[in-house]
């Protein structure tokens, strides 16, 4: 008896959420190269590359937010605000580097307006931030109203067509993946990082233990801003055109695999490792769908259920223990009758 | 701050009101608040521009107020019970298309049976989605801002299955259908006076019925709730049906009033109900707000728009303005309970003195 218990605690480790979505990862991969040879090309996987990147960018800054107990909606609006700044200025003949500049400096004066609602005034940021994924979308029509500008340095538009130093990863994943070490490292390895679990799991706890809470969220909805900005730059050129609706909608599929990735949307529980997963994951899907005769346009059915299953499955427990509970008060009931309080 | 604590709390403090008054006094400000603001925007607006209140510009606001109010109403029970209904605007996509496409197959059939049978569809539709939603959200105990986002997706996919490249074609509906939409009494379209009974109804509902007053104290405190014996899980999962089924009517109102139909049919349309809620009034996390507030937050949004269009205002700027209205409303709440909660304090500790 105590050898199956031991030998239970040494699986525990690998019956993590992470695990799970490396296996899918792998059994889609495997089913996509049955279901078509095109799917481990070079091209393929650098169009799978290139439909994730910004998306992908973007669930970074998002997964610390929803750990640390918030969230933030805004996130496809900055991008798209971005966008349409940076056309705008190329359009008028600035040079580069400063639009680069001001592109970034929009973003985090964006990622500090939703900052200021919400520790300062203490708006719940569901609200704010739903509030301005309206008005940064809004003024990203005003900025470039019907206009559309495509006359982008062919120096920078060419992330849309080669990858990486030649190989098949787009330069906005190869960008994602630095930076996902980068926070993978804050979040995981730094007192920083730590403080946003405790802020998430227990909010008045890590504000009686010292935490400086309205603080640490002040700097994530900032760094959030800053990165979908870039994130907005890299889309722009990548796709070669600033339109109003660039990246219109994409805060749903950045929430999705954010959560999808094993991050509680209550806070305090989440990992980077499991992001990234979940990242290829759904990429990975995606293509492997569109390579059959998957009606590209309704895959919001698989994300949908993706999304159900990566909060249904960790319920999973909690229910047959609810399950095995009822029945035991049922049985305690019978024999002594008492009133539970539940 | 709700219905709950109102009714526990109704012994007088010292000074002019009890607390529960008081509470009941500033939502209702914040009721007239919306009024008032409808009030002087038409007045600014008619001096500016004399057309705005044409009979005409009426009709065209009250018009396009109808559904999202309809949309609100549902949206304010599922808000007000601590959730949040991110599927509407698939769910009338799919209602509408759904409704729009029963026509193609009732031949020979008289127009007002056709139309009632249109209106069941959607209703069943609107109310299966709900059901959905209401089940995952209170039997599979997942927070509802995901349950609905991710139906959301998932309805919408349904949609673009089933409708693939193809759309539903105004000319395949019977005209009686679309006069569901155009007939008006007096530049008052009779569609709007139906939403506004049906508000009136819900309004009576949340105010003087039990099972409404439960849906406040579960957005109060839910675990309270659940221990004062409250079916929070029923009420829940009723507030989803609810929406579900409101969405499907107004997917068939939408189908009367635009006609041709497409897999996009109310696209992001939530994010319009949940700034109207919002701007009613209704608090994001519950248990407090009317949904008499979210119909009229509905109403002002699409005054202001229309303002702003008679104006001579830029079209572009109208998506900008009203996500600076939720941003205004949200920290108007938010002062307004700071004020009421200090203000309570303040009395508490005044009676503990005397």
């Amino acid at each position: 008896m105590p050898q199956r218990h031991d030998l239970a605690e040494r699986l525990r480790p690998l019956a993590r959420w992470e695990t799970g979505l490396f296996v899918a990862l792998l059994a889609i991969v495997f089913i996509g190269t049955q279901a078509s040879d095109q799917f481990l090309t070079k091209g393929n996987l650098f169009n799978l590359c290139l439909s994730i990147g910004e998306v992908a960018i973007m669930t970074l800054p998002l997964t610390l937010i929803v750990i640390a107990g918030e969230i933030d909606l805004s996130v496809a609006s900055i991008l798209g605000l971005a966008s349409a700044m940076l056309g705008y200025l190329v359009k008028d003949g600035w040079p580069m580097w400063q639009c680069f500049v001001v592109v970034i400096l929009l973003g985090a004066a964006a990622g500090i307006f939703n900052a200021t609602l919400i520790t300062r005034l203490g708006l719940p940021a569901l609200a704010v931030t739903i509030g301005t994924l309206t008005l940064y979308r809004g003024l990203a029509v005003v900025i470039l109203g019907p206009n559309i500008v495509s006359n982008f340095p062919e120096r920078y538009t060419s992330i849309g067509v080669n990858g990486f130093g030649g190989t098949f990863l787009s330069w906005s994943v190869a960008f994602f993946l630095v930076l996902a070490v980068i926070f993978g490292v804050l979040l995981h390895l730094t007192p920083f990082g730590r403080s946003l679990f405790v802020m998430g799991a227990n909010k008045d706890a890590a504000l009686y233990a010292g935490f400086r809470v309205r603080r640490i969220k002040f700097l994530l909805f900032v760094l959030s801003g800053v990165i979908c900005a870039f994130a907005g730059i890299l889309y722009t050129f990548q796709l070669s055109t600033a339109v109003q609706d660039n990246g219109l909608g994409l805060e749903l599929n950045v929430v999705a695999i954010v959560l999808l990735g094993g991050v509680s949307i209550f806070g305090g529980r989440g990992s980077i490792l499991g992001v990234v997963l979940a990242v290829f994951v759904y990429a990975a899907l995606q293509n492997a769908l569109f390579l059959t005769s998957f009606p590209q346009r309704a895959f919001g059915i698989v994300t949908g259920f993706l999304l159900l299953i990566s909060v249904l499955v960790p319920n999973a427990g909690s229910f047959a223990r609810r399950a095995r509970e009822a029945l035991r008060r049922h049985g305690a009931r019978a024999a002594h009758p008492v009133v539970e309080s539940n | 701050m709700s219905a709950a604590a109102d009714s526990v709390r109704r012994t007088p403090v010292v000074g002019r009101l009890s607390s529960g008054r008081l509470i009941d006094l500033a939502y209702r400000a914040r009721a007239f608040g919306i009024l008032a603001a409808l009030a002087v925007l038409i007045v600014v607006t008619s001096a500016i521009q004399p057309r705005f209140l044409s009979g005409n510009e009426v009709n065209i606001v009250l018009g396009n107020t109808t559904i999202l109010a309809l949309l609100s109403l549902g949206e304010a029970m599922v808000v007000i019970t601590r959730n949040v209904d991110l599927s509407v605007g698939s769910v009338l996509g799919l209602a509408a298309y759904a409704s729009g496409n029963i026509f193609g197959h009732l031949h020979g059939m008289s127009a007002g049976t056709s139309i009632v049978i249109a209106f069941l569809v959607g209703i069943g539709v609107g109310s299966t989605c709900g059901v959905v939603n209401g089940a995952l959200v209170t039997i599979g105990q997942v927070p509802s801002l995901v349950v609905t986002l991710a139906t959301l997706y998932i309805i919408r996919g349904i949609d673009i299955w089933i409708i693939g490249g193809g759309q539903v074609v105004a000319s395949s509906l019977p005209d009686a259908f679309f006069e569901i939409s155009l007939k008006s009494f007096h530049n008052v379209p009779y569609l709007a006076l139906a939403v506004a009974a049906v508000v009136c109804v819900g309004a009576y509902y949340m105010r003087s019925f039990r099972s409404g007053r439960d849906l406040y104290a579960i957005g109060s405190n839910p675990q309270a709730a659940r221990l004062v014996g409250i079916a929070t899980g029923r009420r829940v999962f009723a507030a989803f049906v609810v929406s579900g089924a409101l969405a499907g009517v107004a997917g068939v109102l939408w189908a009367s009033k635009y006609g041709t139909l497409d897999s996009t049919a109310g696209t992001g349309y939530e994010l319009s109900v949940i700034a109207a809620v919002v701007i009613g009034g209704v608090a994001i996390f519950g248990g407090s707000g009317s949904v008499i507030g979210a119909a009229l937050g509905a109403l002002l949004l699409n005054t202001i728009l229309a303002a702003l269009y008679v104006v001579g205002v830029s079209p572009f700027w109208t998506q900008a303005i009203s996500g600076a209205l939720i941003l205004v409303a949200i920290s108007i709440d938010r002062v307004i309970t700071l004020q009421l909660t200090s203000a309570l304090r303040r009395r508490r500790a005044r009676a503990a003195t005397a």
